[in-house]
């Protein structure tokens, strides 16, 4: 008995609907991005980049042509410089406290950290914003920024961090110890080596976070003004399509990083994979003796 | 003796920061949210009114909130679960690809992501235009609807639901599924009574993730919606930004937050709580 077309072709939508519906909402998550990369060719000819009136290179060539944002754009690349590397820096210490040892308390250091990633932004913008105005030692502006921004990519580094560290064989530092190393050579030469990409995966995370911050942002910045802060203020007066512009260049920007850090994490794996009887120091990081 | 010391040393910066800077400033908001008066002479008077003139003057947009977050985490949930579950099972070499569609949206800025939205929902865009033909833009207004915002915030937490659900879908052991179809159950039945049971931690995770944000967004309400869609977000953030109401502002969101915890509390009793606390170490 053959089947008709049209059963054929139901049968078919019925076994892959899953895969199309994923595909639907694929489509879905990426038309955004679409619609943010045409738009910054368009030639509009108020001030309203809403519908398409042309094409132009014009404000690629203008990038950062426009003080203000270009200036905003500096605040908020320093900005998430800095908050990510002493967010890292901190939040790795944390990760490692809390895997690699049991001591009073860690549950409540574990509570300390998810609590804060589960507070909307509007609350702790506004608890932090109290608490700068009544304690008045803080001027609104760089320096409060740093301290939010810090304060929210910390739960996200410890989380990323440990990950990586609860995933990790021990036995390869036991290996190095028998091999006569001290504990700190042994961080550095085998431990800190092997939970880089996920450091560097949590540092890319907080500078994400960072640079896209708007809540927290618009309760403590002062007058200071970020990328996200330019952003909202240009909406009243109709936003320069400049900043589709910067926007681009940024997605590109992470997208290449993002590209770098798969690559080391595939190289980390690598070099734990390495066995003695395999050429040793195959994907050893430079300066690193080789394991013998 | 010294070992002991240690987690202590490792810890003491970041624990340092996240009591400085998280819990003491909800201290200081507890206080400010019982003080009367204006700027200049605020007092401390354990004026509890601020609560109820809060709850009085603003529970339509709490509940409006709680509602447009409520839908906009069910939406999410039923996108994300296709995708998840196919980047899980069914993507093969595609899987990294899949991967990075789903991140992609991080890459560009929050706003300008919500701003996206408002051109493609801009009165004469071709969406609009759909949408009209098939009678779902009243007046051939899509924007400053509730369906502009819930979709608004669908979009932009939907990562937050996929990645979890992903991750607990990656985990699990495909040998339970085979034993399942091998004990006969049909495809539906393995799904529903093995593979959606174990993938319940990502699922729990998942909604919290797209929930908490959802609830305490100003940001979607601002660009999407109109006058009638305000969310309690937008009006912390005028309290206090720009009419300077510190005391009611901040009874706000200790309520919000009060609100939302209660929220959180019920769904993991009712839900399991592993999934919140994350992986137990050691």
């Amino acid at each position: 008995m053959r089947e008709s077309g049209g059963a054929r072709a139901w049968r078919w939508l019925r076994e892959h609907a899953v895969v199309i519906a994923a595909g639907l909402v694929v489509l879905y998550l990426l038309i955004p991005i679409a619609v943010i990369f045409f738009f910054s060719f368009n030639d509009p000819q108020g001030r309203y980049n809403f519908t398409w009136q042309g094409f132009t290179l014009e404000h690629w060539g203008n990038a950062f042509g426009i003080e203000e944002l270009t200036d905003a754009l500096i605040t908020s690349l320093k900005l998430a410089v800095l908050a990510t590397v002493i967010a890292t820096i901190v939040g790795t210490l944390m990760a490692l406290a809390l895997v690699r040892h049991n001591f009073f308390g860690r549950r409540l250091a574990n509570f300390l950290i998810v609590i804060p990633m589960a507070t909307p932004e509007v609350v702790m913008g506004a608890a932090l914003l109290s608490f700068f105005l009544i304690l008045g030692t803080f001027s609104l502006g760089f320096q409060t920024l740093l301290i939010a921004h810090v304060m929210f990519c910390i739960s996200f580094v410890v989380v990323v961090v440990r990950s990586r560290l609860i995933g990790f064989d021990r036995n390869l530092e036991e290996a190095a110890r028998d091999l006569g190393a001290t504990s700190l050579q042994t961080f550095r030469l085998v431990t800190f080596p092997l939970i880089l990409p996920g450091i560097f995966g949590a540092a890319m995370l907080s500078f994400a976070l960072s640079i896209d911050d708007f809540v927290i942002s618009n309760f403590n910045s002062g007058t200071t003004v970020t990328f996200p802060l330019y952003i909202f203020g240009a909406a009243q007066r109709g936003i320069p399509v400049e900043v589709n512009v910067i926007a681009m260049i940024l997605f590109f920007f992470t997208v290449a990083a993002m590209g770098f850090a798969t690559w080391q994490q595939r190289r980390a794996e690598k070099m734990a994979s390495v066995r003695p009887e395999q050429e040793a120091g195959a994907g050893m990081p430079a300066g690193a003796p080789a394991a013998t | 003796m010294r070992r002991r010391v240690v987690p202590y040393l490792l810890l003491l910066p970041g624990t340092a920061w996240l009591l400085l800077f998280f819990v003491v400033p909800l201290y200081y908001m507890a206080e400010l949210s019982l003080n009367s008066g204006v700027v200049g002479e605020l007092e401390f008077n354990w004026n509890w009114d601020n609560y109820s003139e809060a709850l009085s003057l603003y529970d339509t947009q709490f509940i409006r909130s709680f509602i447009y977050a409520g839908v906009a985490t069910v939406a999410a949930l039923l996108l994300a679960y296709p995708l998840a579950y196919t980047i899980a099972f069914k993507a093969g070499k595609w899987r990294n690809a899949l991967l990075f569609a789903v991140v992609a949206p991080f890459f560009t800025t929050y706003l300008i992501r919500t701003l996206a939205w408002e051109t493609i929902l801009f009165d004469e865009s071709p969406v609009t235009e759909i949408l009209d033909a098939l009678g779902m833009a009243p007046e051939g207004h899509v924007l400053a609807t509730s369906g502009a915002v819930i979709a608004g915030l669908t979009y932009n937490f939907l990562p937050f639901m996929i990645l979890p659900i992903y991750a607990s879908l990656e985990r699990i052991d495909v040998r339970l599924i085979e034993a399942s179809k091998d004990l006969y159950a049909s495809a539906a039945q393995s799904f529903w009574r093995v593979t959606l049971p174990l993938s319940a931690p990502g699922v729990v995770a998942g909604t919290l993730l797209t929930f908490i944000p959802a609830v305490g967004d100003y940001v979607n309400a601002q660009f999407l919606g109109g006058v009638g869609n305000r969310m309690i977000g937008n009006v912390i953030q005028s309290l206090y930004l720009t009419q300077s109401n510190y005391p009611a502002a901040a009874a706000l969101s200790f309520l919000l937050m009060a609100l939302i915890m209660v929220a959180v509390f019920v769904y993991i009793r009712f839900a399991g709580s592993e999934a919140l606390m994350g992986e137990e170490a050691v």
